[in-house]
């Protein structure tokens, strides 16, 4: 694991995900949002440990996970403003971002919606007798949908080469864990299913990454699909409205003080100087900051793009030779 | 052209085809050849759905595939209907044919969240960066006390969502050569198939070929009214169209075979002949393939009606158990036939 280069990505997801926020606070970004400030360990640290040719699923609260797989920041503002260049033509917006050169099979707004299509990748690499894995990300909101219990059956069943990631941030919108599910742990829902899991603390991307690469290159072996339960928490609201009044703020104080950047820091710190640390934090804050003017000055899709689309064309897909 | 005859049991096939070197097989074996075909030629081509591996396989449209193709390739699935679906779209944007079977229509709104929500936006909403080549199969039941939770036909809940094909072949030709046009379509495609139809038998050629997916098709030329029958409805409008023919009147029957797109230019041309229109559908009226049909008209040629539309529909009321009341529930000829008649003393 590269100590900085994990540095560098979680910082790239704060600012950025500072920005929007910051763009929703002045009106200058639409719609809604929702937005990871405080679960950046777990997108750096699981993606961190997979291969580029290994699928991701993701959520509504997706962009961290998308910025930790490569993904160029500049297309994302650009999407989520709606031009011409970003990753989806301006169509899809901050919930349904996908890049498929990335093999980043979506973000989604339907919460659970993710779960068996990331079985579905699976069960295509399995088929195919790749090596790859598919990596589904859902929240403890999501563990409560039929999807959910579905899609962890067949994987078990089909020993599908997936790995579910829950990043368990206590609430689904403002509604707590506790009040309904009867025990706090996600992971002890896979037992059920004779799927393998463990529960790690969520803040820290270091044993994110670790727990991931041991468990990835099981499934990778064909050891069949396992769970992570990371323990997590959003400093923001659930979207851009949300004044967060299901929470008390001692509570988001507590889980401040585990916030993972400053961790990252500490560690960073028995190599470079702090020093070197804000230039690192200039420099990132300042490419957040260029991206989104690029993005800015690009083009609005044309009104007939609109209608464009709604199917495909697929004429390559008709073997040849036999009509 | 042979194939585009209809005909309901292998007698009256036989009856017909007499003399004739062309091969008839049924329905059910059409949808069973043009599966094992594709299985054969394509890697990515994978059959998956509730029992596709019994003994009977799916009424015999994917019986025994297990044993020629594996079970990795014909697989039996849990009764999870919505993940499955999800596990369908997952294998097709990263490079499956998956083809998914459901024994009754009646599991479909099990499935919508996946079919609504993902498999038919993705293309759209991912600026058209992946594709979604699903084809969902499901059976209408009818009869043996099928009653409401096994004979639904419920096109109209997909035909409304753009980014969705729905297919209802009502022949053996169109059956074979529909579902190889869905699996390389290359889009989320639903087809519905009609259980009555599954012995009914045709001319089906052996090669490969596929059907072109919005092309409606005259399976009867007249000049007095036409009858546009969807899926079993088809068979019924050309046994109307035969009785009525022996009092003088000639209708005209098209099958549209896909309900979206619907080949409206096709039924504009024989209403512009006939000026008169009935529509006999598989599923209850309101919202229907059949309303949408009068809209369209209303919309693209409005003058061209000589008398009002008569739509022959179920009732509204969910399907009944009892064979009694079954057949008082159905209908069928003799609806058409009526409702032909409506249209020509107006």
């Amino acid at each position: 694991m590269d100590i900085l280069e994990f540095y560098k990505k979680a910082l790239t997801i704060r600012f950025f995900e500072e920005k929007v926020d910051w763009l929703f606070s002045r009106g200058l970004l639409g719609g809604t949002t929702h937005l990871c400030i405080g679960q950046e360990a777990t997108a750096v640290g699981v993606v961190g440990a997979l291969r580029q040719d290994d699928y991701i699923v993701s959520t509504h609260r997706g962009h961290g996970h998308l910025i930790a797989k490569g993904a160029d920041i500049t297309k994302i503002f650009s999407e989520l403003l709606g031009k011409r260049e970003g990753y989806c033509k301006g169509r899809g917006g901050t919930q349904h971002l996908c890049v498929m050169e990335l093999n980043f099979l979506g973000t989604n707004g339907i919460t659970g919606g993710g779960l068996p299509i990331a079985a579905g990748a699976a069960l295509s690499i399995k088929l195919s007798g790749e090596d790859r894995i598919a990596v589904c990300f859902f929240g403890e909101g999501a563990s409560n949908q039929g999807t959910f219990h579905e899609s962890l059956n067949m994987a078990s069943i089909w020993n599908l080469p997936i790995l579910f990631v829950c990043e368990n941030n206590m609430y689904a919108m403002s509604t707590r864990f506790s009040d309904i599910s009867k025990f706090d742990d996600v992971a002890l829902r896979a037992a059920s299913f004779g799927i393998p899991s463990v529960i790690i603390d969520g803040m820290d991307a270091g044993r994110v990454f670790e727990n991931t690469k041991k468990i990835a290159e099981k499934i990778r072996q064909g050891g069949g699909p396992a769970l992570i339960e990371a323990k997590t928490y959003r400093f923001c609201g659930h979207s851009k409205s949300d004044a967060r009044l299901y929470r008390t703020r001692e509570e988001e104080a507590a889980w401040k003080q585990k916030d993972p950047l400053p961790k990252m820091e500490l560690k960073l710190l028995e190599v470079i100087s702090q020093g070197e640390i804000e230039v690192i934090k200039r420099s990132i804050k300042a490419s957040v900051d260029d991206a989104y003017e690029v993005a800015v000055a690009g083009e609005d899709p044309g009104v007939e793009e609109a209608l464009e689309g709604a199917y495909a064309q697929r004429e390559d897909l008709l073997p040849q030779g036999n009509i | 052209m042979p194939w585009t005859k209809i005909y309901s049991n292998k007698e009256e096939f036989e009856k017909a085809a007499a003399g004739s070197t062309l091969r008839g097989i049924t329905y059910k074996e059409a949808i069973l050849e043009a599966t094992s075909r594709m299985l054969e030629q394509d890697k990515s081509v994978f059959v998956i759905g509730e029992g596709v591996d019994d003994a009977g396989g799916v009424f015999g449209t994917t019986k025994n595939l297990h044993l020629k193709f594996g079970k990795d390739r014909v697989m039996d699935s849990p009764l999870a209907e919505n993940g499955i679906t999800g596990i369908a779209i997952g294998a097709a944007i990263s490079g499956m044919r998956p083809i998914l079977v459901h024994m009754r229509v009646d599991f479909l709104p099990l499935t919508l969240d996946q079919i609504i929500n993902h498999a038919a936006k993705w293309h759209y909403m991912f600026g058209g960066k992946l594709s979604v080549p699903l084809v969902v199969r499901a059976i209408i039941g009818r009869g043996w006390g099928s009653a409401a939770q096994h004979s639904q036909s419920l096109p109209s809940l997909f035909t409304n969502i753009p980014g969705l094909r729905v297919l209802m072949p009502a022949t053996p030709y169109d059956a074979k050569g529909l579902l190889r046009a869905a699996v390389y379509d290359g889009n989320p495609v639903i087809i519905i198939e009609h259980r009555w139809l599954y012995d009914h038998m045709g001319h089906v050629p052996e090669d490969d070929y596929t059907v072109p997916i919005g092309k409606g098709i005259v399976r009867r030329e007249g000049k007095d009214a036409t009858v546009v029958g969807i899926s079993y409805m088809a068979y019924e409008a050309m046994r109307a169209a035969e009785a009525l023919s022996k009092e003088g009147i000639e209708t005209e029957v098209i099958d549209p075979r896909t309900v979206k797109p619907l080949d409206m230019g096709l039924i504009i041309e024989s209403v512009k002949k006939t000026g008169r229109l009935v529509i006999a559908d598989t599923g209850w009226k309101e919202c229907s393939v059949g309303a949408e049909i009068v809209a369209r008209i209303m919309e693209e040629s409005c003058g061209i009606l000589k008398a009002p539309v008569v739509r022959v529909n179920l009732p509204e009321t969910p399907t009944p158990a009892s064979p009694a009341l079954e057949k008082a529930y159905y209908p069928g000829v003799d609806h058409i036939i009526s409702a032909v008649k409506k249209t020509i003393q107006k």
